[in-house]
């Protein structure tokens, strides 16, 4: 038998080792000898052809996210490995596990401005975990079991291979894939002082008013049900970031919303009056904790997180736990009492019941026009436990998370850290493509939804079935209100003259109907969860529907708007 | 005048891998740090590179800054110090016209009084070296100048610690005996699976 193969056959043998079967990519002239050599591998390894290649980055991160495995994505050079760097600061910021690999000009070409030919490991060190270029066959046996080791482990993130096509046709001797388990200058798993936990459990057994935040971390750990049985035996209350929101059933006693701009009025009024926040997985974005000076102004914070490089960078923490989520938690529950606090949780219900009379029931129960809420949470019930929220960014991505019902862990797919428009009609299909068995809700805007709609092409192609709502409110909507709450009304460059999108639709061969009423909605959403494949619902949203609360940028977290002339009463 | 903050050396041990340094200095400029002064070399460990940086900031940033830096895969460890933590050197460059040497015996004085030397005299140019703190190249710059410097360069400052424990031989060391674990434990586990 012959030893030798070529650097693309040996990269896919390695995909395959790996245990990939499913890869998001675009083929062009740097990387063709790896397309030719999928062309014989095709029943082991798919390749969804995207149509854009930022759209196969956003769907390596619907699948990542949803699987826990680690997205891939395979392109060409120059182009588009410039249209990739979008889906990697996203995946970056969002601590997504992908590896991307560029083709890229041949070695001896490297530097001389060859045709399609960009820096890319200087373009792309900034927004990866990790960037190599692969320049002689050779290099590969290393450099990808590397990859993958760098991206699914620690604090996940994106890593880029860039590929030289000389490496991708040299012949190399292949004695199988040998996975990568340590990396010398680099612990992403290291262990955990004991100290801490003692210290930490010490601090939540003496608090009065103590409060848990979760965020994506206890996602990425798989840390959901450890998180759960702390909070059940010590009685403590959660609150959760966006991307932490379904680390936690919606219906649990002890789920008290979300932190942050437009999270919960229970929730973040009880972050300025808890004694004691207990931060797990979280980094303390801006969008969460407003004005840092007054944030949590009278707890002591515990800090758990996998990456230390987050404690003291935002909130300093009075004690931080270095770790992964699941074993910090499960240590703690050994050492924390069971507790209850009746007081505590009692101080929630009056900001409770005021939320649910300003703005939720308004939100549930709109009087003439359809609100997002309603949309969001019809669409919830009807689609039933263990469905998965995929949205994109603005208005629509804060009323479809407020409002969507949580049963399931990854059940939100969203982007958080880089508020990227155009993320979620790729993400809702790498979702799906991820976990084929769950029903993928996708809620996105009039905007959003044009800035990667080539992707339906995909839907086309594969049979996608993931139920797209688009909330058009025919305005750049989340920019509207800023303008409409901060700069006087003055809507510049905001209104959009949209396509018809259910003609759009058809065109991809995907089923959809026009919502313009109350009335028609549960019929409409009945008739496209029951249909057997994607589905488009356009709802007709007034432009003037305002997400609240709000908490304004920079301002405390505790100065909530109710409406334009409402404020919360301290 | 802006407050400068206080010089901090900041060194970083990491892997032998190319683009290292553009990973290092743009973790800087994004915290609108400037570098004051910078060297890389091998350090006494097989392998391994050092990068000496040195920048005005305060403990707050350059704590921060730090551990960004860690964070980078290939970085194996990174410190900062300030000036009484380390024993550091500098050494300065100063090419002056050979004439001024002859016809000013004053040169010589200050050459001595500086404990600076000469590496190189022919009849064009004179070439001056001194080795010192920063402060001490430039009293002998300022001294210079009036005998017409053409040239003068200063090297990026280099440090090695006071502290008696060698910590980044300690963590290499402690590495090397988790890689065996790890490396056990691997073939335990893929035994199992077999
Ligand atoms: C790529 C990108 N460009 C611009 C923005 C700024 N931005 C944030 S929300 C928003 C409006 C989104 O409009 P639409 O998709 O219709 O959603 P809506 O807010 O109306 O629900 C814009 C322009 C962004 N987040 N991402
Ligand atoms: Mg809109």
């Amino acid at each position: 038998m012959d030893n030798y193969i070529s650097g693309s056959e040996a990269l896919i043998r390695s995909l395959i080792g790996e245990g990939v079967d499913t890869i998001f990519g675009y083929p062009g002239g740097a990387i063709i000898p790896v397309f030719d050599r999928l062309y014989d591998y095709k029943a082991q390894l798919r390749n969804i052809l995207v149509r854009h290649e930022q759209g196969a980055v956003h769907a390596a991160q619907g699948y990542a996210r949803i699987s826990g495995r680690t997205g891939v994505v395979v392109v060409t050079s120059g182009p588009a490995a410039t249209n990739v760097i979008t889906g990697l600061g996203d995946a970056m910021m969002d601590s997504t596990p992908l590896v991307v690999i560029t083709g890229q000009v041949g070695s001896s070409l490297l530097g001389s401005d060859a045709f399609q030919e960009i820096d890319v490991i200087g373009i792309t060190q900034p927004v990866t975990k990790w960037s190599y270029q692969i320049r002689s066959a050779e290099d590969l046996k290393w450099a990808v079991p590397r990859a993958f080791y760098i991206a699914s482990t620690g604090r996940p993130g994106p890593v880029v291979l860039d590929f030289a096509q000389n490496a991708q046709n040299e012949k190399i001797e292949w004695t199988g894939y040998k996975k990568c388990h340590f990396v010398r200058s680099y612990d992403p798993y290291p262990a955990i002082d004991e100290t801490t936990i003692d210290k930490a459990a010490d601090m939540i057994n003496k608090a009065e008013r103590p409060l848990i935040v979760a965020g994506h971390g206890v996602e990425i750990s798989g840390a959901e049900k450890e998180l759960v049985a702390l909070a059940e035996k010590t009685g403590i209350p959660v609150i959760t970031t966006l991307l932490g929101l379904s680390t936690i059933s919606s219906k649990h006693p002890l789920f008290k919303g979300m932190i942050g701009m437009h999270g919960n009025i229970a929730a973040n009024i009880a972050v300025g009056k808890c004694d004691l926040l207990f931060a797990i997985g979280m980094r303390f974005d801006n969008r969460v904790t407003g004005d840092v000076s007054c944030f949590a102004k009278n707890a002591k914070v515990i800090h758990a997180d996998v990456d230390s490089s987050e404690f003291g960078k935002i909130i300093k923490p009075d004690c931080a736990i270095h770790g992964d989520a699941k074993p910090i938690l499960e240590k703690l529950l050994s050492k924390v009492s069971e507790n209850t606090y009746e007081g505590w949780l009692e101080s929630f219900v009056a900001d409770e019941k005021l939320e649910v009379e300003k703005i939720i029931k308004p939100e549930l129960e709109p009087k003439e026009n359809l609100t997002m809420g309603v949309v969001a949470r019809k669409v919830a019930e009807a689609a039933g436990e263990g469905a998965v929220l995929v949205t994109d960014v603005g208005q629509n991505q804060m009323q479809s998370a407020r409002y969507f019902l949580y049963s399931h862990p990854r059940s939100i797919i969203t982007s958080g850290g880089l508020g990227t428009m155009g993320f979620g009609l790729p993400a809702a299909i790498g979702a799906k493509i991820g976990a084929p068995e769950r029903t993928v809700c996708f809620f996105t805007g009039d905007g959003g939804i044009q800035m990667t709609v080539e992707e339906l092409g995909v839907i086309l192609e594969y049979n996608v079935n993931i139920k797209i709502i688009i909330l058009n409110n025919n305005f750049l909507g989340m920019v509207r209100q800023w303008q409409d709450l901060f700069y006087n009304k003055r809507f510049s460059s905001t209104a959009l003259v949209n396509p018809n999108f259910v003609m759009l639709a058809n065109a991809y061969g995907i089923p959809a109907e026009d919502v313009e009423s109350k009335d028609e909605l549960d019929d409409a959403i009945a008739r496209m969860l029951a249909h057997d494949g994607a589905y488009v619902l356009n709802i007709n949203i007034n432009p003037e529907e305002l997400v609240y609360p709000m908490s304004a940028a920079g301002a405390p977290l505790d100065e909530i708007l109710l409406s334009r002339d409402e404020r919360y009463q301290k | 005048m802006e407050n400068k903050g206080t010089l901090y050396t900041v060194t970083v041990f990491s892997e032998n891998r190319v683009g290292l340094l553009n990973q290092i200095s743009i973790i800087f400029t994004r915290r609108k740090l400037n570098i004051e002064s910078l060297s890389v070399s091998p350090s006494s460990i097989k392998g391994v590179h050092k990068f000496t940086i040195t920048t005005y900031t305060d403990h707050e940033t350059v704590d921060k800054l730090v551990k960004q830096i860690e964070k980078r895969i290939d970085v194996l460890k990174s410190f900062y110090y300030t000036d009484d933590e380390i024993v550091y050197q500098e050494v300065a460059l100063y090419k002056v016209p050979t004439v001024q040497l002859l016809d000013e015996r004053n040169v010589e004085t200050i050459i001595r009084k500086h404990n600076a030397r000469i590496l190189e005299v022919t009849r064009e140019y004179t070439v001056i070296e001194k080795t010192g703190h920063d402060n001490e190249t430039e009293a002998l710059f300022e001294e210079l100048k009036q005998y017409d410097i053409r040239q003068f360069v200063r090297s990026g400052r280099v440090a090695v610690t006071k502290s008696p424990e060698e910590y980044v031989t300690m963590y290499i060391e402690e590495r090397a005996k988790q890689k065996e674990e790890a490396e056990k434990q691997w073939t335990k586990t893929n035994a199992s699976n077999l």
